[in-house]
């Protein structure tokens, strides 16, 4: 396959040019967890890109615990009429039942996410074995590879769901660059090695290499909160993010929804990110992640 | 000299088409706002949400200045959702209710016609004025339902319907020309430019 604009496009897996595409469109934009219809029309309002379909924000999850499922059927449902744009919805990490349900459902996205429960500790969903496209999490260079190896068509660091703390995601976009910084200061021979310990495909890792960036579209999500949040991710270099709980979980979602989607836009001027910024109401409380006792990191989930 | 063009930069495939737009000779600059359109000879309106470019784009008031420099003459290139925002008229445009578009291009369009993402498609396409089939990327496309211009011309169709329309100064198409390597839309649309 010849390359792309970019270079988006070209992983060496199942993935296609219509589903990686999907997400090339989807850039500079915020997509939105929501659990109503409701949600979904105030975040379609607020210049959302595309919403997450989903039964608990992560920081209900969190709080009531348990084991966490794909939404219902008929939620998903109500979500995708209530909306024009892309509608996205999460399966459990290696349940490949429930990925094949929601793409039944017609859902424009799915979302393998450690936010939910994993169904398998072991293997993820082969994803090149559908026609509907994924976005996997991932904390590392290595494990974005693996989740594109396997068909992913677009990847998001995890950060830490739930929270309204950016610390992680933060830590986890800049070990993503700078793994990719170092990979594109080594001579071609070191490559193997390098693969070797990324546990990823010598030709996905040759790939990056080269082109200095993943062969798909990255957005960062798990903890951005404020419209300063989203904004620092995109000078981090992000493809664009993902708000979960910090919309509905705050004041005035409507209005801080408004204002993440605006600073992610006007990301690089501090002029506008100030006065989105303002008046905005009470920001989700938030958790520290430090003070996450480790069984509680959703982060570490997957592998 | 070389074509001064921009790209919308709100949202969207904007890297995607700079790239294709530098390869094919303009130089190009991204607009996110109304004083960025000053000195272009022309504009490239990327795929990507239309609902979040036109909300993106009402406090700046940047699609009726878009409109004012497409009537002095600046050429505009709407590709799927820019296609959307360059239509006279959208049939289903619930979404976009009270918010500013550019206009100007004499058909009806429907948004997300082919249904979700499970629908989106790839085809070669017979265009007008190139000698050999374009390769188009169809996602969540919209479609055109109706020509309402006599001025429009309709440059390639897929499925019986135009998907690439050509009115003026405005060139149009409801696929991604900036996701595969060949750019001779990107080509004409840099000549349309220079005139």
């Amino acid at each position: 396959m010849t390359s792309t604009a970019d270079n988006y496009g070209t992983p060496s897996t199942g993935a296609t040019t219509v589903n990686t595409g999907l997400a090339q469109m989807l850039k500079g934009g915020v997509i939105m967890d929501v659990v109503t219809p409701e949600q979904a029309t105030i975040a379609e309002e607020a210049g959302a890109v595309a919403v997450m379909a989903l039964e608990r924000v992560p920081a209900d999850i969190r709080a009531t615990g348990g084991v966490s499922r794909m939404s219902d059927p008929d939620l998903i449902k109500g979500i995708i009429e209530a909306v024009s744009i892309p509608v996205m919805a999460k399966a459990r990490i290696g349940h490949f039942v429930e990925a094949q349900v929601l793409e039944h459902l017609n859902v424009d996205y799915i979302d393998e996410s450690e936010v939910l429960s994993p169904a398998d500790y072991v293997h993820h969903i082969d994803k090149s074995k559908f026609k509907v496209p994924f976005v996997c999490g991932a904390t590392n260079l290595g494990e974005a590879l693996r989740r594109i190896t396997e068909g992913a068509s677009m990847i998001r660091s995890k950060g830490e769901a739930g929270t309204g703390d950016v610390s992680e995601a933060m830590k986890h976009i800049r070990t993503i660059n700078a793994e990719i910084a170092q990979l594109r200061s080594m001579a071609e021979d070191e490559l193997y090695v390098a693969a070797k310990e990324l546990q990823a495909p010598f030709d996905l890792v040759r790939q990056v290499a080269r082109e200095g960036r993943l062969p798909v579209v990255m957005f960062v999500a798990g903890g951005v909160a404020t419209p300063a949040d989203a904004a620092m991710m995109m000078q981090m270099g992000a493809d664009g993010v993902f708000v979960g709980s910090g919309i509905f979980k705050a004041g005035n979602p409507a209005a801080r929804a408004a204002a993440i989607v605006k600073a992610t836009t006007y990301y690089d001027d501090p002029a506008v990110i100030a006065e989105v910024s303002t008046g905005l109401g009470e920001a989700m409380v938030g958790l520290n992640v430090s003070d996450l006792p480790a069984p509680h990191r959703l982060a570490e989930r997957g592998w | 000299m070389a074509p001064k063009i921009g790209v919308l930069a709100l949202q969207g495939a904007v890297a995607e088409h700079e790239r294709a737009l530098r390869s094919s000779g303009a130089e190009v600059r991204k607009v996110r706002r109304p004083a960025e359109l000053d000195d272009l000879d022309g504009l490239v309106v990327p795929g990507g949400e239309s609902t979040a470019m036109a909300r993106l784009a009402a406090p700046v008031q940047l699609m009726p200045a878009i409109r004012r420099r497409l009537d002095e003459g600046m050429a505009v290139f709407g590709t799927c959702a820019g296609l959307i925002l360059a239509a006279d008229t959208v049939s289903d445009a619930e979404a976009l209710v009270g918010f500013d578009r550019i206009g100007g291009l004499g058909v009806v369009v429907r948004r997300n016609a082919y249904g979700s993402q499970l629908h989106s498609f790839e085809d070669d396409l017979e265009v007008t004025g190139l000698d050999s089939p374009l390769p188009a990327v169809f996602i969540r496309a919209p479609v055109i339902e109706d020509v309402t211009s006599p001025r429009v011309e309709v440059l390639a169709e897929a499925g019986g319907r135009p998907v690439a329309v050509r009115q003026g100064r405005i060139l149009a198409a409801s696929f991604h020309p900036e996701l595969t390597p060949d750019f001779r839309l990107h080509k004409l649309f840099t000549e349309l430019s220079a005139q």
